[in-house]
């Protein structure tokens, strides 16, 4: 029976991609090991190696296609002895490819298609902000993009802030966040470093203490751990210790949290252990709007940030205003979907739960109110009270554990300043007290989930 | 970072280490360089009183014996070149021209000290003279003192970077890791390694498998060389080799200064890891101050310009004692302040 060539999934968080070119033609013999494709991600492009032996019975995709599922089969491929009339007999395609587009332009970048919102990120709730003027255009973005031209924005504006980090430049970063960067700004100021994080986080600070803006990207957060001495000891504490003399404005920036099936080592939220220090200042957004906004007040900053991005998000698109100068302000929360019932609480990955449950609450007649905190540090307590006054009743969500985590700070803080408002205990959905695990179903069920806020929204509501 | 084309010339290390007497100095020179050791060494023996007096809490780290090297170090920069450190930062600080009041006090934890009190014997800077730290965490200034001299190569300046640490730090990972960028982004950066015998209690033949601290950046291609550095003249001499090397766009070097500390690590220190003897041969037969002293004696400079020299200094260190234990405490509200800005 001819064999289908599925579409491969290229990385942790891949969900769909663009099939740029066939590399075989139909009739053409192939050998295992052959490159028979190349398929855009919205990271990077990759070749198609043949498993199989055999001759190529037919494209199913044509080459430009964009936004193919992962899985779907793009190829037949004929074993010896088998011929066109074979391929009838081929099992039915396992998914549907997506409709046919024009074809991509023929450069190794794919524009990101210009689709509705990311399926598993719901449309927020649109309040806009106070800081964006009536009337203004707004253009469709993936967090990628706007945190990409938050920095090229900065970098145009002062020729002191640089970016730094693990292939920033050559490679178009790790996960294409810096993508153009190198081109319009050369290896002056877009710099790749060696893999040697505790390193080259002292020397951005170094550099920082020198007057400059650097931009550290760590390729995830993890990696950060090796380089967390300098971050804090150094960092954060040295405008203290010097009596105001001597501070650094510095952003550290990467990816955090759970990507998808990557383990233990690379996948924790580190939420809770950078929003404890003073002297640092800690921003993990949500919306594409506000990794742009609060990514160019945080350059703007003389304070060291910790910028904590999300990899499942980068490809997520929203509407970004179309402004010369968009930038959100640190340390204030912002109150996603209005509500009476109950107030539910979070940031970053962690909305998309917050928001879906909100929608399934609504369906039962329970109005959810969601606040994205979006800065951690400072805390947004104002708005947290102001939401609980009015619902006396609060759930907090985060993929961080739950000991010490940032839900049991917002919990303690509705105590000290709620109390009184509050008809039942505030509820935190965190991910589990597990290391991650690797296995699809167990990864699952250490990250929270949609039903268990939906559960805790309706526990602190009696019902 | 492109790094510009240049053939990188490997010294060897070792070579000229007591080759010789290094280049006299002037008479001018040797009075300068006796003034300012003999103003470390006295303003680090009064702290040494204060801290047993009370005065002075914490740690404290005392610079007595290893003068030479940042003195000496001192004298081959130019107004714009930065400097760096660990913990055992007092000399440096008084080397690099600031007010021994400020640094005294800051030793006292008073307001009038250069962090107004909110650092310590460990955290000072200043801005004004281009000294940026005082760094509790050993090892952790090479990073950031490889970053100054990044600054310097971005924007394109001459300036030079010194980048202090002790032979304990020259075993931390991230000295090497710095090592390989400068190396390869062609930074301006000396790395003086103040080799004073002993990391706190552990000497280095207990702590180092290459105790050759000149040949560190080997595998870097970073020139290394051992110096004197009980001898300012010598460490003068390869001050001004290491920081043309620098600034003329080489990229880094590495001095190993061949010094020792006649006090504990700190003052907490029994220094049960050696013997009387060692410490006392040392002072007799090569301090730093009395070979310039006697050099200065020998060229029939009379003992009452050094006595002069004497006086001036004590003045100095008895004023910024009296004004350490003067000076009024932070008012409370400083402890809420200088956390962002």
């Amino acid at each position: 029976m001819p064999i289908q060539v599925l579409m491969p999934a290229l990385s942790p968080t891949m969900e769909k991609g663009n099939l740029a070119k066939w590399l075989k033609k139909e009739g053409e013999p192939i050998k295992s090991g052959d490159v028979i494709a190349e398929i855009e991600t919205d990271k990077a492009t990759m070749e198609v190696e043949a498993t199989d032996e055999g001759t190529l019975g037919r494209i199913l995709i044509p080459e430009g296609t964009a936004d193919v599922a992962v899985n779907t089969p793009i190829a037949m491929i004929l074993a010896d002895g088998e011929n066109a009339a074979d391929l009838a007999k081929a099992p039915a395609p396992a998914a549907k490819a997506a409709e046919s587009a024009p074809p991509a332009e023929a450069k190794a970048e794919a524009p990101q298609p210009k689709a509705a919102a990311h399926p598993t990120a719901p449309a927020a709730v649109s309040e806009p902000e106070p800081e964006v003027p009536e009337g203004t255009e707004f253009i469709t973005q993936t967090i990628r993009e706007a945190l990409r031209d938050a920095m090229a924005e900065e970098m145009r504006r002062d020729g002191d802030v640089f970016i730094m980090g693990e292939e920033v430049a050559e490679y178009q970063g790790a996960y294409k966040v810096t993508q153009g960067l190198l081109q319009e700004f050369g290896a002056r100021r877009v710099i790749d470093t060696p893999i040697t994080e505790h390193g080259f986080a002292g020397v951005g600070v170094g550099a920082a203490m020198a007057g400059l803006k650097p931009v550290v990207e760590f390729m995830t957060f993890n990696f950060a751990m090796q380089a967390i001495d300098q971050i804090i000891n150094s960092a954060a504490k040295t405008l203290y210790m010097s009596g105001g003399q001597m501070g650094c404005s510095i952003v550290f920036r990467g990816p955090n949290g759970a990507a998808a099936r990557v383990a233990a080592q690379h996948s924790q939220d580190y939420s809770a252990w950078y929003s404890q220090i003073p002297g640092l200042k800690v921003i993990a957004p949500f919306s594409a709007a506000d990794y742009k906004g609060l990514l160019k007040a945080a350059i703007r900053d003389p304070n060291p940030v910790i910028f904590l991005e999300n990899e499942v998000l980068y490809g997520h698109t929203g509407e970004v205003p179309k402004l010369d100068d968009y930038v959100v302000p640190i340390g204030k929360a912002r109150v996603v979907r209005k509500g009476k019932d109950v107030t539910i609480i979070s940031w970053s990955m962690g909305m998309t739960y917050a928001l879906k449950a909100a929608e399934e609450l609504a369906k039962e007649g329970i109005e959810a109110e969601v606040i994205d905190l979006r800065t951690l540090r400072p805390m947004d307590t104002e708005t947290i009270i102001a939401s609980v006054q009015k619902t006396g009743r609060a759930v907090t969500v985060e993929e961080g554990w739950q000991q010490s985590g940032v839900g049991a700070e917002v919990a303690a803080r509705i105590m000290e300043h709620a109390f009184d408002y509050l008809d039942a205990p505030v509820a935190r959905v965190s991910g589990k007290d597990v290391p991650m695990p690797y296995a699809a179903n167990l990864e699952k069920l250490a990250l929270p989930s949609v039903a268990e806020v939906v559960a805790a929204a309706k526990a602190v509501s009696y019902r | 970072m492109a790094a510009p084309k240049k053939s990188v010339v490997v010294k060897e290390s070792g070579q000229e280490k007591a080759n010789g007497s290094p280049p006299e100095f002037t008479k001018a020179q040797e009075l300068a360089a006796l003034r300012d050791m003999l103003l470390i060494r006295r303003f680090e023996e009064k702290a040494g009183q204060l801290y047993g007096m009370g005065a002075i809490g914490g740690f404290c780290h005392l610079y007595i014996g290893q003068e030479a090297v940042v003195v000496g170090m001192q004298m081959a920069l130019k107004q714009g070149d930065q400097v760096i450190t660990g913990y055992r930062d007092h000399g440096h600080m008084l080397a690099c021209g600031m007010d021994a009041k400020g640094v005294m006090a800051e030793l006292t934890g008073r307001r009038g000290g250069y962090s107004k009190g909110k650092g310590g014997s460990m955290h000072m800077f200043s801005m004004e003279k281009n000294f940026y730290g005082g760094h509790g965490i050993v090892g952790a200034q090479v990073s950031l003192g490889t970053g100054l001299a990044f600054a310097n190569r971005y924007r394109g300046n001459d300036n030079v970077a010194l980048a202090y640490f002790g032979d304990g730090a020259a075993n931390q990972g991230q000295v090497y890791e710095s090592f390989n960028m400068a190396e390869l982004w062609k930074l301006p950066v000396v790395y003086v390694i103040e080799n004073n015998r002993y990391a706190m209690g552990t000497s280095v033949s207990r702590a180092s498998a290459q105790s050759d601290f000149s040949k560190r950046g080997a595998s870097f291609n970073i020139p290394g060389k051992q110096v004197d550095g009980m001898d300012v003249r010598a460490v003068k001499a390869a001050a001004d080799e290491a920081v043309a090397w620098c600034r003329a766009g080489n990229g880094p070097f590495i001095l190993e200064m061949q010094t020792y500390r006649y006090r504990g690590h700190s003052m907490s220190d029994p220094a049960k890891y050696r013997t009387r003897d060692e410490v006392e041969k040392v002072r007799h037969e090569s301090d730093p101050i009395e070979q310039v002293r006697n050099r200065l004696l020998a060229a029939k400079v009379g003992e009452d310009e050094l006595k002069k020299i004497d006086a001036e200094v004590r003045e100095i260190v008895n004023a910024s004692a009296d004004f350490a234990q003067r000076d009024p405490e932070p008012d409370p509200s400083e402890l809420w302040t200088d956390i962002y800005r």
